[in-house]
């Protein structure tokens, strides 16, 4: 008899198992364990990157080095021994493919698994790919299109080399290489990540997409993004990521920087699925991230993540409202089970007038997880009008997580306007009951008020995500899958 | 359709239905009457399957099967429906997906394919109509905000759109004013049919009004303990429940 009560609830969410959960055969050649300064030239070198590029990543890790890691998180978790990791490791072969045709059959394979085949992502029209396997771009589609409109969407590796001037003009430029010990190391010893530049005036066509992947067996990931919109352009960027499983912890300290000049507008979508841990909470990516965007006059961000891997989740998308009249948007779902532990929130810095932010954070706990909700809201002194409104919801599931909410305000200037509403509810039985009774079962029930709770949220991710992010929540919390 | 014999059902240690003996034929209306504590509710939330209450003697017949050992949802799609004296709220659920998913899990379990949306549409234009429904209604969030009276009339629609055939009406007449009450009421009427059956489950005679019920059955401490026709409710209206009280030796 299937009845539900919450220790059933409890059991089933314990046997969910990772739905991706495989490892690739590929070939790779990976660096030795540990990290000095010969290693962070020895990426460079092996990246063929130009000298100010190196002394750029050698100055990063001048500056980690002297730095401790944060400890101020709600999160607890055994600290990496960062000389235990290998700090590069690439495919063996990455040539450029023309054709899909040249492309390892294990890859794609791969691919077939995550459900992302490149075949039909050439067959899925507006969505342009590029593939981050192992730190090291090897695909990119749709680039003729995009290039047609002046449009540059390449891995970061390349853009370095191809167009040095507009890198060298914006990296660091939001997230310096010193803004926190993450980031630091991240600056000296990033692997690859993805580059896009949207000219003057210039709406994209399509939404470009990102994938996301850590396949080799404690090798860091260490992704860096840059995303600049010119004046009065427009861009939508989606960036989604599942892992193999695996028992070791894996670190993952990416960046990404967002640069939306005069009445540019920017929206930034992720799915992020990195594996969590098994049940009893071992192993799961350690998942420290650094976003943030700036904005200049009348330009807008948007940040909507999804957030329902990794062990431990550390990442704040921010936006730094610099330009008067500029908005700012976080749009967050968070979903902790088992051991995860996730402190997420975002950071919104009023400095322009007439400034507005939005803020609409869902967290949603089950197991024996911790979700923490972490955000500042800051108003420069010189900011006049500047608006924010908050709403922190946080939905729990039996009684052995936890929810947190840590709402930060700094209003500087009297003209400034702020709202924070909260809430905390509980999956309960005579819910579950009364979907039971319309012939619901209790899975597909969890999965409707998951949904309903989140879509807020779940609206704002562009359609094709917006499909993935839902199964990813049922898959996230539903017990036996399959 | 309905066969209840002999049924003791508990909760924790105590025992709140004692011996229930009820059957309800395809086409009957059905009336259970009974003062406050007397099990009513109880008798609905057993049939429909909920699981605090343990049944601990007796059986539940649906159609000749017995239907004991099936879960809630299980019985939902052998056409059982419970409208719940207090609906509860699903945020961000609307009341057309809400009902998709209701629709399109039973017809799973009947190994249907899930009904095509142009179907749906029809049958939601339909039903919404019957009960006199704005259709914008149909998009906000389940009984989210909604008055007494639409959480009920909400009730009566899902009930509209998966045609079960056994209805239970657990208190549907609490909460409504009288306008509601009609409306509701003609819902349940133009429903009814020879193949289906009702249980209303009231405290007043006033919605005996509207849904005549072929039988009245007066519940005292977890038993049937008089069954009439709709005579019964009027008596009942008029003298209250001690003369039964007193007639039985409760």
């Amino acid at each position: 008899m299937s009845k539900y009560t919450e220790d059933d609830l409890r059991e089933e969410l314990k046997t969910k198992e990772y739905e991706y959960g495989f490892y690739t055969d590929i070939e790779s050649e990976t660096f030795p364990n540990g990290l000095n300064e010969e290693i962070v030239i020895a990426i460079s070198k092996k990246k063929e990157e130009p000298e100010w590029m190196t002394a750029w990543r050698l100055e990063a890790f001048k500056v980690w080095k002297e730095m401790t890691e944060p400890d101020w998180a709600n999160v607890n978790y055994k600290k990496p021994d960062f000389q235990a990791i290998s700090y590069y490791s690439a495919p063996n072969n990455k040539p450029k493919y023309d054709s899909i045709d040249e492309v390892d059959p294990e890859l794609l394979a791969t691919f077939e698994k995550l459900g992302i085949s490149l075949d039909e992502q050439k067959k899925l029209a507006g969505v342009a790919m590029d593939v981050v396997v192992d730190s090291v771009s090897v695909a990119t589609t749709f680039k003729k299109t995009l290039g047609e409109k002046g449009i540059i969407f390449m891995s970061i590796s390349e853009a370095i080399k191809e167009h040095p001037e507009l890198v060298k003009k914006y990296l660091g430029t939001v997230v310096p290489q010193k803004d926190n010990f993450y980031a630091a190391l991240n600056s000296a010893v990033f692997s690859d990540g993805s580059f896009c530049y949207i000219p003057k005036g210039v709406r994209c066509p399509m939404e470009l997409s990102t994938y996301f992947r850590i396949n080799q067996a404690g090798t860091g990931q260490f992704e860096r993004t840059l995303v600049i919109a010119d004046e009065g352009s427009y861009v939508s960027y989606l960036e989604g990521c599942t892992a193999p499983s695996r028992d070791e912890n894996q670190l993952h300290a990416a960046v990404v920087e967002l640069i939306a000049l005069d009445d540019a507008e920017i929206k930034y979508s992720t799915v992020q699925n990195w594996f969590p841990g098994n049940a009893e909470g071992k192993g799961g990516v350690y998942n420290f991230v650094t976003k943030r965007g700036l904005c200049e006059k009348n330009a807008k961000i948007s940040w909507t993540q999804v957030e329902t891997g990794s062990a431990v989740t550390w990442k704040y998308p921010s936006c730094i409202l610099k330009g008067d009249n500029s908005v700012g948007e976080f749009y967050s779902i968070a979903v902790t089970n088992n051991y995860q532990q996730a402190d997420t929130g975002t950071k919104m810095i009023h400095l322009g007038k007439n400034t507005k932010s939005t803020i609409i954070s869902k967290g949603i706990s089950a197991g024996k997880s911790q979700n923490s909700y972490r955000g500042l809201v800051q108003i420069n002194s010189r900011a006049e009008n500047a608006r924010n409104f908050s709403q922190c919801d946080s939905l729990l599931m039996g009684n052995e997580c936890g929810a947190h909410t840590f709402p930060y305000i700094e209003a500087k200037n009297k003209s400034a306007m702020i709202e924070h509403e909260a809430t905390t509810s509980k999956i309960g039985e005579d819910q579950i009951f009364y979907c039971n009774q319309r012939g619901i079962d209790t899975e597909k029930a969890i999965a409707l008020i998951v949904n309903g709770f989140s879509k807020e949220v779940l609206n704002k991710l562009p359609m094709e995500f917006a499909v993935e992010a839902q199964k990813l929540l049922e898959i996230s919390l539903e017990g036996s899958v399959g | 359709m309905l066969k209840i014999n002999n049924l003791h059902a508990s909760i924790g240690d105590k025992a709140i239905l004692k011996g229930i003996n009820l059957e309800v034929k395809p086409g009957e209306v059905h009336a259970i009457m009974g003062p406050n504590g007397s099990g009513k509710s109880t008798l609905a939330s057993v049939i429909a399957g909920k699981e605090d209450y343990e049944v601990t003697e007796g059986s539940i017949l649906l159609e000749e099967e017995d239907i004991e050992e099936l879960a809630a949802e299980e019985r939902a799609h052998k056409g059982v429906f419970l409208s719940f004296q207090y609906p509860v709220e699903i945020p961000g659920v609307s009341v057309t997906n809400f009902m998709k998913t209701a629709i399109n899990s039973s017809r799973k379990a009947k190994g249907l394919e899930d009904m095509p949306a142009k179907d749906m549409l029809k049958m939601i234009r339909e039903k919404s109509e019957l009960l006199e429904i704005d259709r914008k209604f149909l998009s906000r969030s389940l009984n989210e905000g909604f008055s007494g009276g639409e959480k009920k009339r909400n009730e009566i629609f899902q009930m509209a759109m998966l045609e079960p055939k056994l209805a239970i009406l657990d208190e549907t007449d609490s909460g409504l004013d009288i306008d509601a009450l009609r409306i509701v009421s003609n819902g349940v009427n133009k429903l009814k049919s020879k193949d289906n059956a009702v249980i209303v489950i009231t405290h007043y005679q006033r919605l005996l009004d509207y849904i005549v019920p072929d039988f009245v059955h007066v519940l005292l401490n977890g038993k049937i303990v008089k069954s009439g026709t709709k005579e019964l409710a009027h008596e009942l209206e008029a003298k209250g429940y001690d003369w039964i009280k007193e007639e039985v030796g409760a």
